[in-house]
């Protein structure tokens, strides 16, 4: 499809502003002024809106296709969230309106809503406080690692490592390394974390472990009890990526199993719509030990029942965005909560867990499954065994499925397990969406038996075929140069 | 009601398919010391409920204040349109692109923000955005520091946004990266004195045009002397004044970055924001985050792919140039629809009407007795004015009449407790510039 700058028509317009009265030379001297004017498009309203609808419409959606997408909890996005987070009032405060002179009285929803939000957040987790600021789930990483420091910095211990299980997303050792640690891998054994190759790894220079529980293999990490007596013989603290969270509501509290920090990806478990890259928002959520070093202007309440912003914190990290994070979408997540209720995330764990195990299960005489025992809300697949047979991959099993009109799974994460796929169903699909996909996805792998260069060539139907990503990382067309 | 479509048969029958009894069975795992301690959340509402509810919530913020609050966040005309474009579901309910055939509207639209962005700042080359303005300018700092080799000074100017640089020095506190900060000289970066800041072991300098306090500078020399020195040029802009303002890509800088709530996307409370990062052809290997690339499908037909993807977290792991993942995609595409409806005429028009309404605002408020520009220099839609009492008295004075005057310099910057920042947009009515000036003459 031509770009919209491929459409321009010098002198044609759509929103245009009135008239000024003055124009900016009038303000500035030429020489702070640009020389030219922005190449920006010049087109109609409809061409804009006829542009935006068709490129929509190249896209796959949870709107219009079944999406399961490993450990990214592709789930339907309620629209009454959208209602509520554009309401007026929510969208019209400036966000550093409470933090002037009797500016607060203004903002009285807003702070409300974000301390009743964190206030769910603690007792849905079990963790001591929450802090919304994080504006994503690896900025939540980070800020989770940020507050690690300054834990072991305020008493004075001497800490420069954090460890990561081998089967961790790749935002964990990125996180670590950006908040100024080295990184100590850790191989699993039977699919998780083995307490013994920690033990060999653990010393005084160790500041936390990354944990991911579920695993990305979809496994409980059951050796967590000794995990944690461990870590506290070192003083070392333990983080709790909030990514497969989706597995374990109501069934298990964060906070309550000895874990000191944890980031929850909202767009995830909490429903807030993923936009094709953002914008998330990953709060934090701490044990008792690490609440003085939270960001600071923490919402709260005053004895008269008004919310305010806390900002007399001695030891807090600072600011880790602007202000207080990406406010509209703890709205949304906060609207889902609060529809939802404790039943309603406990049911929405159960049946996410009840749709893996069913997908599983009826993939197990198909596709081999290396970890083939009872699965939390996602498992793995290895397309390995059928390589060895006819040479289809992951990848071609993963374009097939595209050709069907599907989403396809997760494919070659995590890095422990060969020509791996991850399926991620979440709760919001039927039996019928997971049989439909199921039946395509055996008929493939027949297919792939019987006549690989079919899945090779695949996907034939979509709005373009495989591409060229070598063309694009060495010719690296970045802009569109009309 | 947790939209689970399961009725209880098919519950059943899934359950025998897996060979257990009941759903409990299935988080056998976990044993029973690890289960709740408590789990006291409220009963679920009908979503007629919940409306009302946050309906409620949200009417217990004002929406009728007249704000000249400004502080590098404006209320700008968003066109009705970008709302129903990016609402629709194949937009918002889609993923991050890994799967380019089925993902080609997402890729596309970043491809063009991509571009606009290039466009606007005159820069080569542009990522699919970061979260807002503050962190964009931690990356671009990290990215000096990486292309720097071993140099670990940033020298920053002090009228860079200060809830910008108070995140940085969050972010790098335990990093090995000194950052020193130049003072202003009365709202104006001295640029002298960054200059003789920039030594051999700076990796870049930072600067805001306009800056904090709304004044607007060329940087081009003060690059020339940090390239001369082997060190960037980072530059942080507002996007709607550089549709006429000079250019970071004229002004020589080696990385633009910018907070883009300006275009398109509301206030909402600090969130969520935009994060815009460009840069010349030399630094593209160490932007963070996603980037789109144009190529060609296996029948010859043009595509486009996420790309240079070899940087990423996914990929490098603990040697990635960033951890970021998740992007502001909706935001980026409501910043591309917003400047495609505009188009270059309509983005220069909003800049000059802020600005003609600005200059209105000063001229008005001088003339009252005891008030006073910070400084001579050119601004734009913001500026800084001492007032002959404490801004924040002023603040609090006019709020109860319905008025946000602005934002108090004292917050960031010693001896600056009477000087207010005060900021217009396309947005005020001359009529309420009017009021404003009368009553804020009022109480002085």
């Amino acid at each position: 499809m031509k770009t919209l700058f491929a459409q321009s028509v010098p002198g044609r317009t759509a929103c245009l502003p009135p008239k000024p009265e003055e124009r900016a030379e009038r303000f500035l001297p030429k020489e702070l002024m640009r020389a030219k004017r922005p190449v920006l498009p010049e087109v109609s309203e409809l061409d804009v809106v006829r542009h935006f609808t068709r490129l929509s419409t190249l896209n796959y959606s949870v709107d219009s296709n079944f999406y399961p997408l490993g450990s990214c909890t592709m789930k339907y996005n309620p629209k009454y969230t959208e209602y509520v987070a554009s309401l007026p009032g929510y969208t019209t405060p400036h966000p550093a309106l409470p933090q002037l002179p009797k500016g607060a009285q203004f903002t009285q929803g807003s702070l409300q809503t974000m301390y009743e939000a964190e206030e769910m957040l603690c007792e849905l987790t079990g963790m001591e406080a929450f802090t919304s600021q994080p504006m994503a789930g690896a900025n939540g990483e980070l800020t989770g690692a940020l507050l690690i420091a300054a834990y072991h910095k305020h008493k004075g211990n001497k800490k420069t490592k954090i460890i990561c299980p081998d089967a961790a997303h790749g935002t964990n050792p990125a996180s670590a390394v950006l908040a100024g640690y080295e990184v100590v891998n850790i191989e699993s054994k039977d699919g998780i974390v083995d307490p013994e190759a920690l033990e060999a790894v653990l010393d005084d220079s160790v500041a936390a472990v990354m944990m991911t529980c579920p695993n990305t293999l979809g496994l409980f990490e059951s050796h967590l009890p000794t995990i944690v007596e461990k870590l506290r013989r070192v003083d070392a603290l333990l983080y709790y990526d909030g990514a497969n969270f989706n597995a374990i509501m109501g069934k298990m509290r964060i906070g309550d199993v000895g874990f000191d920090v944890v980031h929850l990806n909202v767009h995830k478990t909490l429903a807030t719509p993923h936009g094709g890259g953002g914008p998330g928002a990953g709060p934090v959520g701490v044990s008792e030990r690490l609440v003085p070093f939270l960001p600071t202007h923490r919402p709260a309440k005053a004895e008269d029942g008004t919310y305010y912003l806390d900002t007399d914190l001695p030891l807090s990290i600072g600011h880790v965005s602007p202000f207080y994070g990406s406010f509209a979408v703890m709205l949304k997540a906060y609207a889902y909560m609060v529809l939802l209720g404790g039943e309603g995330l406990t049911q929405a764990t159960e049946r996410a867990v009840l749709n893996a195990n069913y997908m599983r299960k009826r993939l197990e005489n198909h596709l081999y499954i290396p970890y083939n025992r009872i699965c939390m809300h996602e498992f793995v697949a290895s397309a390995s065994k059928l390589q060895d047979e006819c040479g289809v991959r992951a990848l071609d099993l993963a374009k097939g499925l595209l050709e069907k009109g599907h989403h396809a799974p997760t494919i070659y994460f995590p890095l422990i397990v060969k020509e791996c796929l991850m399926f991620e169903p979440t709760e919001t699909e039927s039996k019928e969406t997971l049989d439909g996909f199921l039946d395509d996805l055996i008929d493939l792998i027949e297919t792939a038996k019987k006549d690989p260069e079919a899945l090779f060539s695949a996907p034939h139907n979509t709005p373009v075929r495989r591409l060229d990503e070598t063309k694009a990382a060495r010719e690296m067309v970045l802009t569109d140069e009309v | 009601m947790p939209y689970t479509p399961h009725t209880a048969e098919e519950t059943q029958a899934m359950l025998d398919v897996i060979g257990v009894k009941t759903i409990e069975d299935l988080f056998a795992d976990i044993p029973a010391d690890m289960r709740p301690k408590s789990f006291d959340l409220p009963q679920g509402l009908s979503e007629m409920e919940t409306c009302a509810y946050f309906e409620k919530l949200a009417g217990k913020n004002n929406t009728d204040l007249v704000s000249f609050l400004g502080a590098g966040f404006y209320n700008h005309y968003i066109p009705k349109a970008i709302d129903n474009l990016v609402g629709r579901g194949e937009f918002y309910t889609a993923y991050t692109p890994y799967q380019p055939e089925s993902s080609q509207g997402t890729l596309q639209a970043i491809f063009e923000f991509q571009t606009a962005v290039c466009n606007l700042l005159e820069m080569d080359a542009a990522n699919a955005s970061v979260y807002d303005g503050g962190f964009a300018i931690f990356e671009a700092m990290m990215m000096a520091v990486r292309a720097g080799r071993k140099r670990k000074k940033i020298v920053i100017d002090e009228s860079v946004n200060p809830f910008y640089r108070e995140m940085v020095d969050t972010y790098t506190d335990n990093i090995d990266v000194d950052i020193v900060v130049v003072p202003h000289a009365d709202g104006l970066s001295n640029l002298d004195a960054l200059k003789a800041a920039i030594d051999s072991d700076c990796a870049a300098v930072v600067v805001q045009n306009p800056n904090f306090f709304g004044n607007v500078q060329d940087f081009t020399e003060l690059f020339e002397h940090a390239h001369a020195n082997k060190a960037a040029g980072i530059i942080s802009v507002y996007p709607v004044m550089q549709s006429v303002m000079k250019t970071p890509g004229e002004m020589g800088a080696d990385i633009a970055v910018a907070e883009a709530q300006s275009l398109g996307q509301p206030l909402s409370f600090g969130g969520p924001y935009l994060g815009v990062m460009a840069c010349t052809k030399k630094m593209i290997r160490q932007l963070p985050g996603r980037i789109v690339g144009r190529t060609e499908d296996v029948d010859g037909k043009t595509g486009y792919v996420l790309t240079l993807q070899a940087r990423e977290q996914h990929i490098r792991r603990a040697k990635a140039t960033s951890n970021i993942c998740s992007n502001q995609g909706l935001c980026a595409l409501r910043a591309l629809i917003h400047m495609s409806l505009l188009g270059p005429e309509g983005l220069i028009r909003t800049a000059e009407l802020s600005m003609e309404r600005a200059h209105y605002l000063a001229d008005r408020l001088t003339m009252i007795d005891g008030v006073e520009l910070l400084n001579d220099a050119p601004f734009c839609n913001e500026f800084a004015i001492r007032l002959p009492i404490n801004a924040e008295d002023a603040i609090e004075a006019l709020m109860d009449k319905g008025f946000v005057t602005g934002y108090p310099a004292g917050r960031a910057y010693e001896g600056m407790d009477n000087v207010l920042l005060v900021a217009c947009t396309e947005l005020h009515s001359f009529e309420q510039i009017g009021v404003f000036t009368e009553l804020l003459g009022g109480i002085l």
